[in-house]
């Protein structure tokens, strides 16, 4: 089978609604791998809804929120909140979408050399992608700047 | 959307002058946005990083991002993993993602 189609079935999901405009670049920004990962600071995110204990949920469609998710997180501290995926799998086990576990383990191994804390954390769900450039990517940008990240590594859900 | 956001951000960081790669299991939404680097696993979404309680899998496919990450040399690039959903089942990217997918199986009350 090929890849699911999901910019058609999107449109079939939304008949009532007028056809979404996703975004379409043409190229891409670039900046090279400067050292070897092993001496990297890497700094995970993912969209999957996922937040810790005693820090606010996400809200439905259009929450361009994040969440700084301390590193050292135990892993039954985190939930998911996202409308626009099947979370029963992220519930169950959130390295699916948010694999903090396997990367700390892949620092320990000096596969990486040192994962960023916080990790960070949104809900993808974002209609408006004007709000993602305007306001959550310089956001999270400045904050990973400050923090002398070398390598993103981002996990959609 | 969550792939449109995340592509949108990878751009964003790469702009500012950090290196990123991505996770993908939307590959037209991709292909659209060009996050600067990508890898694609064709799992159903909610399992960009493997299935629960797979360790050895989740790790295999973060190590193959980052050796992605080592040896993408293209702007844009997707590489596609080899990981395959279910031996079993040679059709869920049929049934995946139609409409009723966001109930019942979509947990919308997840979003409390």
């Amino acid at each position: 089978m090929s890849p699911v189609a999901y910019i058609p079935r999107t449109r079939e999901m939304y008949p009532d609604y007028p056809p979404y405009r996703w975004v379409v670049n043409e190229g891409s920004p670039w900046t090279p791998l400067a050292k070897p990962l092993n001496r990297c600071k890497v700094a995970l995110i993912s969209s999957g809804g996922v937040y810790r204990v005693g820090q606010p949920a996400f809200h439905t469609r259009d929450d361009a929120s994040y969440r700084e998710i301390p590193r050292d997180v135990a892993i039954e501290d985190l939930r998911v909140a996202h409308f626009g995926y099947r979370t029963e799998d992220a519930e169950k086990d959130p390295n699916c979408v948010f694999p903090i576990e396997r990367l700390r383990e892949l620092e320990a191994e000096g596969v990486i050399g040192k994962l960023a804390d916080p990790a960070y954390s949104f809900m993808g769900g974002i209609y408006s992608a004007r709000k993602v450039k305007k306001e959550l990517a310089p956001q999270l940008v400045a904050r990973l700047k400050e923090d002398n990240v070398d390598v993103f590594y981002l996990v959609p859900a | 959307m969550c792939h449109q956001s995340v592509g949108l951000i990878a751009r964003a960081a790469e702009e500012a002058g950090i290196p990123t790669i991505s996770m993908t299991s939307a590959l037209d939404i991709t292909q659209a946005v060009k996050p600067p680097r990508s890898v694609f696993v064709n799992f159903p979404l909610g399992h960009q990083t493997g299935k629960p309680h797979q360790p050895e899998l989740q790790r295999s496919i973060i190590l193959d991002a980052f050796r992605a990450l080592e040896t993408i040399a293209t702007p844009g690039t997707i590489v596609t993993l080899p990981y395959v959903w279910d031996d079993s089942d040679d059709s869920w990217e049929d049934r995946e993602y139609r409409p009723g997918y966001l109930t019942p199986y979509t947990r919308a009350e997840s979003v409390r």
